[in-house]
């Protein structure tokens, strides 16, 4: 089997790309998923807060997701559901397999890798104590709450400010659980200000900042946890530790980018950021192969990601047309930042789009990108946080070597 | 006069809001970058409102998730919870579909936010 | 029905045991008191084939580990478990050290074990991620690693095609002896047999005791582990001991039969069901490993997890018919090398039955072949395409980070010892096992435990009664 463009997943990343693919002039775009519908995890978010960029208003995850299904639909591109893709090989052979279509393979002309990531488990935590049941990822828990109609358990502790934890406080109580606290290990929220307003302030849920999970309890079900404030070496400290009974703990510890496809594709991957290093085009170190949405880097924003795919998806139909190439210029992190997605910025004199993420809280700060001595973008802040990812846009015209982007004053 | 400190929720921004208040006078609001911004400040110091968004059962095919048509009274959201609970929709459901309209009086709808 | 053999335990030993009369004409049952087989410590291992050089020569133990050594390449073979012969060093660290190796290499030598004394450098040649400061170390070829579950799921599976009966969800709580027959009270279940063998791990003192037997002390030496993606880069081909102490063989790092990199054991002496993880056993784990391979990165770390030896004062294994109590074979106090000498003790086991009077007639029908669930990540694609024909549940990979279909799962459930909770298909077949550790597939593979076990999803347990995953339905719980 054959395909223009072959797209990893039907999440919000991979719909975009896939669209984008087919309007730039792809004529067989397929999009592969592991799920009987499309949608990705915008199926669970159930909340609302998607689409003010992209849309103008503000939409549910099935919300966000159905127009872009729609569109993708209208303008033909192919939908493999249930299909499970188990290889990717460096020219482009996707190996996927399901109930409907067996075991196949498709030679695609450009692959967009767009599966998103995966949530950090209590595992890779190495939380000590007990193994008991009720210790679940916080996404766990919402697929078990929307989709499948089923509460994980009434008495709850949730580690971790990440978003999802955020919004699963909230469902969680709306659904009659009594969600006891929040922890985060950091001295700041993981999530955006919004949802510590509207999922737990607003249902007088503390957070504790500063705070961990030093043991779990229980041999059967989690009877509750050790919970200890951190120093700032985020150590816990032993006179501080206090125990919190509870039948549920909830992690929303960090998302990582899932990336093994990509790997077996001989991508090659950022250690900061865990995902592959891409061009402004999207374009990782495997030429033909695209990268796009949480793959990439874990977004805030599903707006930016739909964003990012589009890119992307575009660049795939344009690599068909020519399998330039191109080399460019790198943009790496400087001061106070973490790390800088686009990796490598194509000389192509289009405006570029910097994404990235501060390494700690600054106040009336500058984000500056700089080409040498030479000032090319900078945007003022009242405050960036770690948990909020930046951006700078870089007129084309304006890039003519390396760029470094930093934090100045704050 | 008081000051108060409120986040904006009114879109992902998070704009930090500061708004002047004496009794029940409104004196001065400031840092919202939009004008929903200040629109969601004067209501949240008067009438505070959330959005509900929730699933609610589907006669013999499981659940669909729902959100309000508009932002409920934050008082009425637990309520809300209450009588979408004891509801369920006839299938089958589509998007925008109205389930319960003008819930608790309100003239709120939930509405259907995708297929049953 | 009165049992000719009731084996209370079904770890790795109880198991073994079972397969080994399972070949004979008798009725034999096993008594277990968790929700399924390899609850205790041969869940929570290390997973080694010890070569055998450092048990005290002319000991039990000494015995049993050179003879179930040499066995276990056949009996992974026929059980269709992962085994591999990847050899083991013991790195020394200077002179003190070194002088220890020439303990272990005297042990060797007097066990029958084949060991070769090689230097620091010739050490890092063999495993390039070992320490600088290592000045010698010691080559036992014949060391190996197995998967500890697969092994006592495998030969559970094989003693019950071959007719043996297995009682789960059965603590046996007190034991009778009338006129010649036990009487177990076991959970729900009174079970009567000629025989009993007690392999109960940590709690065979108590058996032992209800029984009327040796008053023998088990204590619960727990160890702690750190297991580590395959993805860490950090990987040695072998098995990596340090020098042993007075608190045992020490911290390991090894590769696991799944090629994970495993850290671990630590020592120390807890209560019989304490088997929680701690911080500082956990930091000693890492540590250790780290002293052997410095470049270990506890980022890769994906699991902890503590289990606890069986270990008698005698430090010896305790196998022999009761003096006090003659219908009574006591296995206890079987520590590590527990798993590596299993098959020898069913052995020896089978011949102290023998030697009592019991007649072993070979059962006609009777296999000690168990044909492994065919694993589709792991065949070739012809082979992958003929599954999927034949059954088109091969196509649905439930489990994304090691591949596992719908068709396994089911077949892991259906088996003779099949699975009924999460873990179980976890521990059969791995779906869970991965880099995410469930979070994609839990509620997958519940939904098949679910449908395949004519239960509701919230039926469905961890690891049996107690260990409930949901807490009933959203929207106030009513249907």
């Amino acid at each position: 089997m054959k395909a223009d463009v072959v797209v990893v997943g039907a999440g919000p990343a991979g719909l975009a790309a896939a669209i984008a693919a087919k309007e730039n002039g792809a004529v067989d775009v397929v999009i592969i998923d592991r799920e009987a519908r499309p949608g990705g995890i915008l199926r669970q978010c159930i909340h609302n807060g998607f689409g003010l960029h992209v849309f103008g208003e503000e939409l549910t995850g099935p919300e966000y997701a159905a127009r872009f299904i729609d569109r993708a639909n209208a303008l033909g591109v192919r939908f493999l559901t249930e299909t499970m893709v188990l290889n990717i090989s460096p020219d482009r052979v996707v190996t996927a397999v399901g109930p409907a279509t067996g075991l196949i393979n498709i030679e695609a002309g450009a692959v967009v890798l767009a599966m998103g990531c995966r949530e950090r488990s209590a595992g890779a935590l190495m939380i000590p104590g007990s193994r008991p049941s009720g210790v679940l990822t916080a996404g766990t828990a919402q697929r078990f709450v929307n989709i499948e109609g089923y509460m994980p358990g009434h008495e709850v502790v949730i580690l971790g400010s990440g978003d999802i934890g955020l919004i699963m406080a909230r469902r969680m109580t709306l659904e009659g659980a009594h969600v006891k606290m929040v922890l985060e290990l950091m001295p700041y929220s993981g999530g955006l200000t919004r949802n510590i307003v509207q999922c737990l302030d607003d249902f007088g849920i503390p957070l504790k900042l500063s705070h961990t999970v030093t043991r779990l309890h229980g041999r059967r079900r989690l009877t509750g946890v050790t919970i200890a404030s951190v120093d700032k070496s985020v150590v816990p400290i032993k006179e501080t530790e206090e125990f919190v009974p509870c039948d549920t703990l909830l992690l929303s510890v960090g998302l990582i980018p899932e990336n093994e496809l990509s790997c077996d594709a001989g991508v090659e991957i950022d250690p900061v950021t865990n995902g592959p290093v891409v061009d402004s085009r999207l374009q990782t170190s495997v030429p033909g192969i695209f990268a796009c949405g949480n793959v990439v880097q874990v977004h805030d924003l599903v707006d930016f990601v739909t964003e990012e795919a589009t890119r992307a998806g575009r660049a795939a139909a344009q690599f068909l047309r020519e399998k330039s190439t191109r080399r460019g210029w790198k943009a790496t992190a400087g001061r106070g930042v973490r790390y800088v997605v686009p990796q490598t910025l194509c000389g192509d004199g289009e405006d570029k789009t910097l994404f990235f993420r501060v390494n700690g809280i600054y106040r009336n700060c500058v984000t500056v990108a700089r080409c040498g001595d030479k000032v090319v973008a900078r945007r003022k802040r009242p405050i960036c946080a770690p948990g909020e990812m930046e951006r700078l846009t870089i007129k084309g015209a304006d890039i003519c070597g390396d760029i470094t982007v930093m934090v100045e004053g704050g | 006069m008081e000051k108060r400190n409120l986040t904006c929720v009114v879109c992902p921004l998070g704009c930090a809001i500061t708004a002047e208040v004496e009794g029940d006078n409104i004196l001065n609001i400031s840092g919202a970058t939009c004008k929903r911004g200040e629109a969601y400040a004067r209501t949240e110091l008067t009438d505070p409102r959330r959005m509900l968004t929730t699933t609610m059962r589907v006669k013999g095919a499981g659940l669909v998730p729902v959100k309000s048509s508009a932002a409920l009274p934050k008082s009425l959201l637990l309520p809300s919870m209450e009588v979408i609970n004891a509801a369920s929709a006839e299938g089958p459901v589509r998007p925008g579909d109205v389930l319960i309209a003008d819930i608790l009086g309100t003239g709120v709808d939930i509405v259907a936010t995708d297929q049953s | 029905m009165i049992y000719d053999v009731a084996i209370v335990g079904a770890g790795v030993t109880g198991a073994m045991i079972a397969r080994e009369l399972g070949m004979y004409d008798l009725s034999v049952c096993v008594v277990e008191a968790e929700a399924d087989v390899a609850s205790g410590a041969s869940r929570a291992n290390s997973g080694i084939v010890h070569a055998g050089f450092d048990a005290l020569p002319g000991t039990m133990k000494a015995r049993m580990n050179k003879h179930g050594n040499e066995m276990m390449p056949k009996v992974t073979r026929e059980l269709g478990v992962p085994f591999e012969e990847c050899g083991s060093l013991v790195v020394a660290f200077g002179p003190e050290e070194e002088k220890q190796l020439e303990i272990l290499m005297e042990r060797g030598a007097a066990n029958g074990v084949p060991v070769e004394r090689i230097s620091g450098d010739e050490a890092r040649r063999m495993e390039p991620v070992l320490s600088r400061d290592i000045t010698a170390a010691l080559w036992a070829p014949t060391g190996g690693i197995v998967d500890p579950f697969s092994l006592t799921i495998g030969a559970m599976e094989n003693a019950m095609s071959n007719g043996v009966t297995l009682y789960l969800n059965s603590r046996v709580t007190a034991i009778t002896w009338t006129d010649g027959v036990w009487e177990l009270f076991a959970g729900d279940s009174r079970i009567r047999a000629h025989w009993l063998i007690n392999a109960a791990g940590v709690y065979a003192d108590d058996i032992s005791r209800m029984a009327g037997g040796e008053s023998f002390r088990i204590r619960a030496r727990r160890g702690q582990y750190v297991l580590f993606d395959k993805s860490m880069p950090v990987r040695t081909k072998s098995v990596i001991f340090g020098v042993p102490s007075d608190r045992g063989k020490g911290v390991l790092f090894s590769p696991t039969a799944h090629v994970n990199m495993i850290a671990g054991p630590t020592a120390e002496f807890v209560d019989k069901d304490d088997n929680d993880t701690t911080r500082e056993g956990l930091q000693e784990a890492l540590a250790g490993v780290k002293r052997y391979a410095p470049a270990v990165d506890a980022r890769y770390a994906i699991t902890v997890f503590a289990g606890l030896r069986a270990m008698p004062e005698t430090h010896d294994f305790i196998i022999e018919r009761s003096k006090s109590a003659p219908g009574l074979f006591n296995v206890a106090g079987i520590e590590s090398p527990g798993l590596t000498s299993s098959p020898a003790i069913a052995e020896y086991v089978k011949e102290l039955l023998e030697e009592a009077g019991v007649r072993l007639v070979p059962k006609p029908g009777a296999r000690r072949i168990r044909r492994p669930i065919e694993r589709f990540s792991e065949s070739k694609p012809e082979r992958q395409r003929e599954l999927i024909a034949m059954d088109r549940r091969y196509a649905n990979v439930v489990c994304r980070c090691e591949q596992i279909t719908e068709a396994e799962i089911v077949e892991s459930i259906h088996l003779p010892c099949g699975a009924k909770t999460v873990d179980g298909v976890r521990l059969r077949i791995r779906a869970g096992a991965g880099r995410c550790h469930g979070g994609f597939c839990m509620p997958r593979v519940m939904a098949i435990l679910a449908r395949e076990l004519g239960r509701s999803l919230d039926e469905i347990t961890k690891s049996g009664p107690g260990s409930w995953i949901l807490e009933g339905r959203t929207k106030g719980g009513a249907r």
